[in-house]
């Protein structure tokens, strides 16, 4: 069984067919990207996946459940996390606390005893604070622990969005174009990471990237869409070179449209 | 002697324009809505505990009355939320402003006509009782409304920082999207938010009502709290209860000092400097958001 199945899954907005039929499987432990031009469906997709919209056909399967009838803040809860393109951050709040946040899943206890502050609770923050600890130390933020959101730079915010992902403890983790707006150097680091988010964390990680230097370098499978529709499935290199996808790429009307290296 | 008995008083005044001020802001950092009916919510509160001490309504014990009436109000606040706010979603700001206006009109009839409206003193075994410090006699209201408001903001910041559900809610008040996708039930926490303004209205009617005797229009009260709550700044909880307090000073000293017919303005007056020279209040937290 695969970790996430996706099956037939459609969605239109109005008139336009965003996603059209489209199936794939991610299986536990691999890094599986979505790749396409800009408009193929990759990020409703990705929205698809994490609960935002509504499928109007097919099914999406988490560990063999389907999770069509599961609210957005019910995902967390079974082991999904994301990220943002557009980074959502708690803005006005310390990086620490966003890495906290990430937690409330695992936390545990009532009003009462945490009003209180006893023993367990204490031991429970203690937990927490351990786990996101660990987080800070992987992804090297502690120059940025106790500094506001608000005042961070983008590329330093888009590292801490993915850390507080880390904190929920995922499965599975999806990572909406992780690179974007990066630098090289950056864009490398992010590379880094996702390598041992499946090495050394063991999480599945479902991306969406246009930078194919890093799709190449971390994704264990590639699915290249475009207007919607599934064009190839396969390693970075397959993908690259199906016919299909050179002919998305480069023989679209949209001459700016960046071409698979 | 007069000036720190004017103080006092003041104070007591303040503390409970603080606590509905708290309500106001309370439900506008979380969901963005401004509930105009805060202040018939505290009239609410203080009528229902009424309703159940006072011998010619039901006469229960005083203490027994209290937690009855302040759960009594956090159920009202989470259902207002779950079964009429809710189907506001998506609508305009200028929507949910009448909503709410509205709101507190229906509760004003309302309450007047259970509990009538002539002027009803509560039971209260704390009211009409004097403290003597030396020379000084103050009200023993006055000095419980300020214990019981100091009690309520210490709760309440241990609520918001320590507790899971407080955390939560202040995750939800910073970024709705990013709340959900932690695990938090973004709609819950709404309602639970207007719960717990329904409660700290419920304390400040409460407290109100041991201090004088109490008619369905002290509500309007609500509006006197709304620009404390400005003046303290909008969307900051220790602002608001700041801002109460110095509208509750303003106003003894004011009636004291000047001419009667002039001392009313004070408060606002103060809220119209305040908005030209410091538009975002005294504690301004929010950068994005205006008000």
């Amino acid at each position: 069984m695969s970790l996430l199945e996706v099956e037939n899954v459609t969605l239109k907005f109005g008139g336009v067919t965003a996603v059209n039929n489209v199936s794939f499987s991610v299986e536990e432990g691999e890094v599986f990207a979505l790749v396409g031009p800009n408009g193929a469906g990759k990020s409703t997709l990705f929205n698809l996946v994490s609960r935002f919209y509504d499928p109007v056909a097919g099914d999406i399967r988490f560990a063999g459940e389907s999770i069509l009838n599961k609210a957005p803040h019910e995902i967390a809860r079974l082991g999904i996390a994301r990220t943002f393109q557009n980074i959502e951050l708690f803005e006005q709040a310390t990086v620490l606390q966003n890495l906290l946040v990430g937690r409330h899943r695992h936390r545990r206890g009532n009003l009462f005893s945490e009003t209180l502050f006893t023993p367990f609770v204490r031991r429970e923050e203690r937990r927490h604070r351990e786990a996101v600890e660990k987080v800070i130390d992987f992804l090297d933020l502690q120059p940025y622990r106790e500094k506001y959101i608000a005042g961070l730079p983008y590329g330093v915010r888009k590292v801490v969005e993915m850390g507080r992902a880390l904190a929920i403890e995922p499965r599975l983790l999806l990572l909406d174009e992780p690179a974007s707006g990066l630098s090289v150097e950056e864009t490398q680091d992010v590379a880094y990471w996702v390598e041992d988010i499946k090495t050394q964390m063991g999480v599945t990680v479902l991306m969406v990237e246009h930078d194919m230097h890093l799709v190449s370098a971390v994704s264990d499978r590639v699915m290249a869409l475009a207007d919607g529709k599934m064009l190839a499935i396969g390693t970075a290199q397959e993908v690259q070179n199906h016919p299909k996808v050179i002919e998305a790429y480069i023989g679209v009307a949209d001459e700016n449209e960046r071409v698979v290296a | 002697m007069d000036v720190l008995q004017l103080f006092v008083s003041g104070l007591a005044n303040g503390c409970v324009y603080g606590l509905i001020a708290l309500g106001f802001v309370l439900i506008y950092k979380a969901t963005e809505a401004v509930n105009f009916a805060q202040g018939d919510f505290m009239m609410l509160g203080a009528f229902i505990t009424l309703g159940l001490t006072n011998d010619q309504f039901w006469g229960l014990p005083f203490w027994l009355s209290v937690p009855i009436a302040i759960a009594a109000m956090g159920l009202f606040g989470y259902l207002t939320e779950m079964i009429i706010l809710r189907r506001m979603f998506g609508q305009s700001q200028v929507s949910i402003v009448i909503l709410t206006i509205a709101m507190g009109f229906v509760l004003r009839f309302a309450a007047g006509l259970i509990w009538g409206n002539e002027p009803i003193a509560l039971e209260s075994p704390i009211a009409g009782k004097d403290v003597r410090f030396g020379g000084l006699v103050l009200g023993l209201d006055e000095i419980v409304v300020i214990a019981v408001t100091v009690i309520s903001t210490i709760l309440l910041y241990f609520f918001f920082n320590v507790t899971k559900l407080g955390v939560a809610m202040q995750a939800a008040s910073q970024n709705q999207l990013a709340a959900y996708y932690m695990g938090i039930p973004v709609k819950r926490v709404h309602s639970l938010i207007w719960a717990v303004a329904g409660m700290v209205a419920a304390v400040a009617g409460i407290l109100f009502a041991s201090k004088g005797s109490i008619d369905p229009s002290i509500g309007l009260l609500g509006i006197k709290a709304f620009a404390a709550a400005v003046i303290g700044g909008f969307g900051s909880l220790p602002g608001a209860l700041l801002g109460g307090i110095i509208v509750g000073l303003i106003e003894p000293f004011a009636s004291y000092y000047i001419a009667a017919g002039y001392s009313q303005i004070m408060p606002y007056l103060l809220l119209f400097l305040i908005l030209v020279f410091r538009p975002h209040g005294i504690l301004a937290q929010i950068h994005r958001k205006k008000v």
